[in-house]
């Protein structure tokens, strides 16, 4: 069931327990006590809400920052990644194989407060070597959901 | 013109579904619980390689019987899913559709007189392919208490010494019914004592809910008098590029290409690059869009449940085919009264043979969201139904 239950929420975080009850062919008790030790477990992180904010009068601008480092005895990446997670204003940090270490995206309201993060806060780090911001200018697809109005397939109402 | 028509092609009666079809799209706002089709676009990788394809400049005919590759896909396919083996050379061939390996497949082995078992309610085009194959269709009334399985008894008794072939439709349009391995050997034996073919329709093989699904070609002494028909639409909702084929043994798939050579050519050479990608990675597709249809489908029978109208548990498909007899109306007048008073369309049982009478054919070829809506209208208006019933009697 663990898997499926999975799938099904990560589409659809409101969905009520007793229709997962019914979709997945378990009991409303069974089904509850899963979620409960997938939330224990650290499985289940949280239950957002997809926003397409371009859509709104809400000013948001996000950046992909890539940003170089020098990792530090015995610690790695991890102590310079949890300085920079720790900004409330840093969306996600990923640590990333290639050309640079971390990944950081950044959502502001704007491309000032962007740059002021990134000259004044990240890049002034001790062990940070270079950054390079991209601003993201459109979001096609975020969370494996098409963004753009799809259009309607037209099928036919009845068929044999 | 005065001369007349086919008198053959005359006496065949439209398809019931078309009757209702006409009624619904003269309406708005109605929701649909009427499609033979799955709701999901093509897996984009297939689709992909269709386009490729036509990028590549593929475009010419293929073979008669179809693109080498493909058929070597299709036999391998077979051989992974129900270990039986054919030859790709002489025992495939790719259609257009399932629909026309069971046109060709009939007009293949029937001759004037011959008869073809057809247990119903099943898919609409049997009958009439039998009669334009100059065959004589003998219909069993399968039985709601059976789980709408086709029992021993039941065939025995519409066997005669003019039998030719028996159709098994299943895992069933409509009524979702599956036949497991102990059915099928419970007819395997009578079907060899009296030699006849068997033309098992397994389009919807993919989608069996219960366990894996058996084809009757891999029972012993089966392969040999099985044309086994399967395709693309219902399993990778493909069912625009009109892609299908069949198995049998090379006796019948050689008479079998020379009809489908004549009147068709081949099947669409896009249509065949593309399944040959559905065949060798959409396995994962398949098995997602399988956990969406038990999902709905599990939540339709408990809507029914709630909505007290009994239904027996179907294992295939994508239909539920409830029974309403209760309110005392023909399933026509049933889906008639429920398009006209909540504007959902489910089609009448009767549709597909007499024995669908007194049900329902409901598609789960949708959305939760779509169903939840469809069961909110349904439920208004059996519970209106009851209340009217109650009226009366008081």
């Amino acid at each position: 069931m663990r898997e499926e239950l999975l799938a099904v929420i990560e589409k659809n975080s409101r969905i009520g327990l007793d229709e997962l009850a019914v979709i997945l062919g378990e009991t409303e008790e069974n089904v509850l006590s899963e979620l409960e030790n997938l939330e224990k477990e650290g499985i289940i992180c949280g239950y957002h809400t997809l926003i397409n904010w371009e859509k709104t009068s809400i000013e948001k601008v996000t950046a992909l920052i890539e940003v170089r480092v020098t990792p530090q005895r015995g610690q790695g990446f991890d102590k310079i990644a949890e300085r920079i997670y720790n900004y409330p204003e840093v969306h996600a940090v990923y640590l990333i194989s290639g050309g640079y270490d971390l990944l950081v995206i950044l959502e502001e309201k704007s491309l000032r407060e962007i740059s002021n993060f990134v000259s004044d806060k990240l890049s002034t780090l001790d062990t940070i070597l270079s950054t390079a911001t991209h601003f993201i200018l459109k979001k096609y697809k975020d969370h494996g959901t098409i963004l753009s109005k799809k259009h309607e397939y037209e099928r036919e109402i009845i068929t044999p | 013109m005065t001369k007349e028509l086919s008198q053959k092609v005359l006496d065949i009666k439209p398809s019931g579904i078309r009757k209702f079809f006409d009624i619904v799209s003269e309406m708005q706002d109605v929701i649909s619980l009427g499609v033979g089709e799955p709701d999901f676009d093509t897996p984009w990788h297939i689709r992909d390689e269709g386009i490729f394809s036509l990028e590549k400049g593929r475009t010419f005919y293929t073979s008669n019987s179809g693109l080498k590759e493909l058929k070597q896909e299709i036999v391998n396919y077979i051989k992974r899913t129900q270990n039986v083996d054919y030859n790709p050379n002489n025992e495939v061939i790719v259609t257009v559709g399932g629909s026309e390996a069971i046109d060709i497949g009939l007009r293949a082995l029937c001759n004037e007189g011959d008869e073809v078992i057809i247990p119903q309610p099943s898919y609409v085009s049997y009958e009439p392919c039998t009669i334009l194959a100059n065959a004589k269709p003998v219909i069993i009334d399968l039985k709601a208490e059976n789980e709408f399985r086709l029992k021993p008894d039941e065939l025995l008794k519409a066997i005669t010494p003019k039998t030719k072939i028996l159709i098994l439709p299943y895992p069933n349009n409509p009524t979702g019914a599956i036949m497991d391995k102990n059915d099928l050997e419970a007819i395997a034996d009578i079907i060899i004592d009296n030699d006849i073919y068997v033309m098992s329709d397994e389009i919807y093989s993919e989608l069996s809910y219960k366990e894996k699904h058996v084809s009757i070609a891999s029972l012993p002494g089966m392969k040999e008098r099985t044309i086994l028909i399967n395709g693309f639409s219902k399993s990778y909702a493909m069912t625009g590029w009109r892609l299908g084929y069949a198995l049998a043994p090379k006796e019948i798939i050689k008479q079998m290409t020379k009809i489908h050579q004549f009147a068709i050519m081949c099947a669409p050479t896009t249509s065949q690059y593309a399944a040959v990608e559905a065949l060798k990675n959409g396995d994962e597709d398949v098995a997602n869009m399988r956990t969406s249809y038990n999902q709905r489908r599990r939540f339709l029978l408990n809507a029914f449940k709630e909505m007290n109208i009994e239904c027996f548990e179907p294992y295939g498909a994508f239909y539920v085919f409830p029974c309403i007899k209760e309110f005392g109306m023909t399933s026509e007048e049933f889906a008639t009264k429920l398009l006209e008073e909540e504007k959902v369309a489910a089609i009448p049982g009767t549709a597909f043979g007499q024995s669908g009478e007194d049900h329902l054919r409901i598609s789960y070829a949708y959305s939760l969201d779509n169903l939840k809506k469809a069961m909110e209208r349904l439920n208004r208006f059996v519970t209106r139904l009851r209340e009217r019933k109650l009226n009366l009697l008081r």
